[in-house]
């Protein structure tokens, strides 16, 4: 172990991610159990590498660790590639790599949904988690690791609470699910009515079975279908013919048939809610044409969202949390600046190197994910 | 200013709801939910300088104080809160807090804010009668029961015009569900109607006795507000009300009752006409 191993001059991250890399890059980058297992063994091995990360999720892979100079780092690349069978040309014009506080604004970005496809998602930050977790097990983790982790759970979920980049929800399905609760409240003993089978109202089922719906009851043209997809989803299957009849039973009717008419038409829904004239039901047509006849809508204890009206309530919701990103990397940039600085002085304490002065191994080109301002090349 | 002066502490009660209310607009302007733990303890702590304020005035008077339009409106401030306090922990509803704060606010500042509602006061109006005042009391605090179910109705039909609007963000994203709005407002429903009518069968016991003493426009208004609402919520509870249609209902009989505050308060003040027995029925 050389003397610079704990200093926290290279510290880095060399990675790729849905930014820059295509589904397929990413399906050749994915380090599935295994792969990660052969590809960690690899490099734990390598002199000069002191503490290791990796986190892989299906929208990118990222190597975290501390490197005594730029080689080490190249040598990190090289087993990458190798792992993935990908060329070195292949993986640089997508992968990013950045060092120090730059490193350290990345990792925290990333922890608080930042750069999620999905922006403000809250997955991320038990997958950063697991992935320390899953380093600290392998014991690959040292002082600057775990300083730099530990503070930057605090700053991510700092940051989640004090922006509204997590406000609101940005899929159809979840904004479906959201709507059930500005109904119900609690969905666990919401009936649910899935009326056929198609891809967004099996999403939006599995969605609410998530937040607690417990009954949730299956129709479709073809029987045999809905049983199988009522098996699926450990509810229960019932005839469509007979809709109109069983139709007061539920809460929230989910509707993605294929039919070219309206499968619940004004009088059908008007007859149902006769029947619990005090209970309201929520309606979401999520078909294309339309399951349910819009003067439905009308109707004083039924309330009816479509495909457009939740999509336009996703577009909201999504906008506001663009519009809170410049706020949450100012908090990324000053909180990323807190931290290296900090490491920088217990080096100093330390009696190391002085930080903040590694480079990447070669010269790089402007890296196109990295219009963070991760690059340090 | 002392200590020992009511109004002292129910100014500071009325600046704790103010503050309360403060704070829930604050936070919507910031489209931040307000914690709800700082909204309990700051309208708490309203409660409880009111209730020394209204303490000190009983014992001023030797009795409940519900002498004249001060102490009236004072009286429903402190019946919705204290509903608010335990109905507020129990169901967790967001908004109710900040409602209940704007709506003890507006009765504790109009009331300490216009002299004329407290320059004079009935003396002995319950006669020594601690079973008169126990129902003049209720029937108070039914009021106050009857004020959060129109917060509560206020914000059904808020939530409920959101949704069939579609806009759920800003400040509707606060609004609990409207199935918890509705299930607590009928709770509220059951529990002023029980009182208003545990309040008028206490005051029917002494009327009985000597019919000479009932003021009979107080009776009839007081009665024909523990009917219409006793009536809605037999609809509702045999489905015939519909939740929003309730909601309108109970804000227009709360607005009707509040209003009725004024000629029955009024009604007391004409001269006796056999003796002052005639005033032991207070609402």
């Amino acid at each position: 172990m050389s003397e610079r191993e704990h200093t926290a001059s290279s510290f880095f991250v060399l990675g790729a991610d849905h930014h820059t890399a295509s589904l397929e890059t990413r399906e050749k980058l994915a380090l599935s159990a295994d792969r990660l297992n052969s590809f960690q063994l690899q490099i734990e091995k390598l002199s000069g590498l002191s503490e290791l990360a990796v986190l892989s999720t299906c929208n990118r892979v990222e190597i975290y660790g501390v490197a005594d100079s730029p080689v080490v780092i190249d040598r990190v690349q090289e087993e990458f590639c190798t792992s993935c069978n990908l060329s070195r040309s292949q993986l640089e014009p997508i992968r990013h790599l950045a060092t120090d506080r730059d490193a350290v604004a990345h990792l925290m970005a990333v922890a608080s949904g930042l750069e999620s496809q999905m922006l403000g998602e809250n997955e991320i930050f038990g997958q950063v988690k697991s992935a320390y977790q899953a380093a600290q097990a392998r014991h690959t983790v040292g002082p600057v690791l775990n300083r730099i982790f530990q503070k930057t759970f605090q700053g991510a979920k700092h940051i989640r609470t004090h922006t509204g980049i997590t406000v609101g929800q940005i899929s159809v399905a979840n904004v479906a699910v959201d709507l059930a609760t500005t109904i119900f409240g609690d969905l666990k003993s919401a009936q649910v009515l899935l009326l056929g089978a198609g891809e967004i109202g099996e999403k939006t089922a599995v969605a609410l079975r998530s937040r607690g719906a417990e009954s949730l009851t299956v129709s479709s043209r073809t029987l045999t279908k809905a049983m199988e997809l009522a098996t699926r989803f450990g509810g229960a299957a019932l005839p469509f013919e007979t809709i109109p009849v069983h139709l007061h039973k539920f809460d929230i009717v989910v509707c993605s048939t294929s039919a070219p008419g309206a499968v619940i038409t004004l009088f059908t829904a008007t007859t149902a809610l006769r029947r619990r004239p005090v209970h309201p039901i929520l309606f979401i047509d999520l078909a294309m044409p339309r399951d349910i006849e819009p003067g439905v809508a009308k109707l004083e204890n039924a309330y009816l969202y479509n495909l457009d009206d939740l999509a336009r309530i996703a577009e909201g919701n999504r906008a506001a949390r663009q519009a809170e990103v410049a706020k949450a990397r100012s908090i990324v940039a000053e909180r990323a600046q807190a931290i290296w600085k900090q490491i920088e002085l217990s080096s100093a304490s330390l009696g190391h190197g002085r930080p903040g002065t590694a480079t990447a191994l070669t010269p790089q080109p402007p890296l196109p994910g990295l219009d963070r301002g991760a690059s340090s090349t | 200013m002392s200590f020992s002066n009511d109004r002292l502490w129910l100014w500071l009660g009325a600046a704790c709801y103010l503050a309360g209310f403060a704070l829930g607009t604050l936070s919507m302007a910031r489209k931040k939910p307000h914690s709800r733990a700082v909204m309990y303890f700051i309208v708490g702590a309203g409660y409880v300088f009111q209730t020394m304020g209204l303490y000190l005035r009983g014992a001023a008077v030797r009795g409940c104080p519900l002498g004249n339009q001060f102490e009236i409106l004072q009286f429903t401030g402190w019946s919705a809160t204290t509903l608010y306090l335990l109905v507020g922990a129990t169901f967790r509803l967001s908004l109710l807090g900040y409602a209940t704060s704007l709506l003890s606010a507006a009765l504790a500042i109009v009331s300490l804010s216009i002299p004329s509602l407290d320059t004079t006061r009935r003396v002995g109006i319950f006669g020594g009668n601690p079973w008169i005042e126990f129902h003049a009391a209720l029937a108070l605090f039914s009021y106050g029961v009857f004020a959060l179910l129109s917060l509560t109705s206020a914000l059904f039909l808020i939530r409920h015009s959101s949704l069939k609007n579609k806009r759920l963000s800003g400040a509707f994203a606060f609004l609990p569900s409207i199935v918890d709005l509705d299930h607590i407002s009928l709770r509220l429903l059951i529990t002023g109607v029980g009182l208003l009518a545990a309040s008028l069968a206490v005051g029917s016991v002494w009327w009985f006795r000597d019919t000479s003493i009932v003021n009979l426009s107080k009776l009839l208004i007081t009665a024909g507000i523990w009917l219409a609402y006793a009536v809605a919520l037999a609809l509702r509870l045999g489905s015939l009300l519909l939740p929003k249609r309730l909601a309108w209902v109970c804000i227009i009989l709360f607005a009707a009752a509040l209003i009725s505050l004024w000629p029955v308060d009024a009604s007391r003040n004409l001269p006796p006409k056999a003796d002052s027995a005639a005033d032991h029925s207070p609402i």
